[in-house]
């Protein structure tokens, strides 16, 4: 999972039937320290995650397993929404990561 | 599986059920010479890790499910292990 900011929505009207109902949001996955990683994606949301919140997201086949038995053709997938978390200054520096 | 270091802690307290009771720990993939690598990831914590903690991860769905002990749980990585010395000879 990635740790990842939700910055919009998508609205689909016509799409894949497994799709319907399904809500699909743009997030920005973020590093350790908050900061923009990698490219933006789409999201398919199952915990009621809004615009402006943290959250975290799973890839692949496993971002379908929150609407079992739909079989959902989604890649990725909200699965959490993060109240806070905490990084110790004394661990790795991951500014080194380029993050 | 790759090597990581544990960096943070992450609390969550709206999340898909699955993870009801699961620690979930932020990690860095680092290399055999504990240089960070690529993103920071979030991952279940199946052995009792800590921050700071250099730990093997799997980052693939069934394997990380299987770590967790539950069946289609939306995961895709998990500490699998704690590592006390990696010896690379070439």
């Amino acid at each position: 999972m990635q740790l990842a900011k939700v910055i919009g929505d998508i609205v689909c009207t016509r799409k894949d039937e497994n799709l319907d109902a399904l809500k699909l949001m743009v997030i920005q996955p973020i590093g350790a320290e908050g900061l923009a990683v990698g490219r933006t994606l789409v999201a398919v949301d199952s915990v009621g995650a809004g615009v402006g919140e943290t959250v975290f997201f799973v890839r692949g086949k496993e971002a379908s397993f929150p609407f079992y038995p739909v079989e959902a053709p989604v890649d990725a997938g909200i699965v959490g929404i993060v109240d806070s978390y905490d990084v110790p200054v004394s661990s790795v520096d991951v500014r080194r990561a380029g993050l | 599986m790759q090597i990581a270091r544990v960096v943070g802690t992450v609390v969550a307290t709206q999340k898909n059920r699955k993870f009801d009771d699961a620690k979930l720990l932020l990690v860095q993939p680092v290399t055999v010479d504990d240089e960070p690598r690529g993103p920071t990831l979030l991952a279940v914590d199946a052995v009792g890790a800590g921050v700071s903690e250099r730990v093997l991860i799997v980052i693939e769905g069934r394997a990380a499910g299987e770590a967790l002990g539950r069946k289609a749980a939306p995961v895709d990585a998990a500490i699998i292990g704690i590592i006390d010395h990696v010896d690379v000879y070439e």
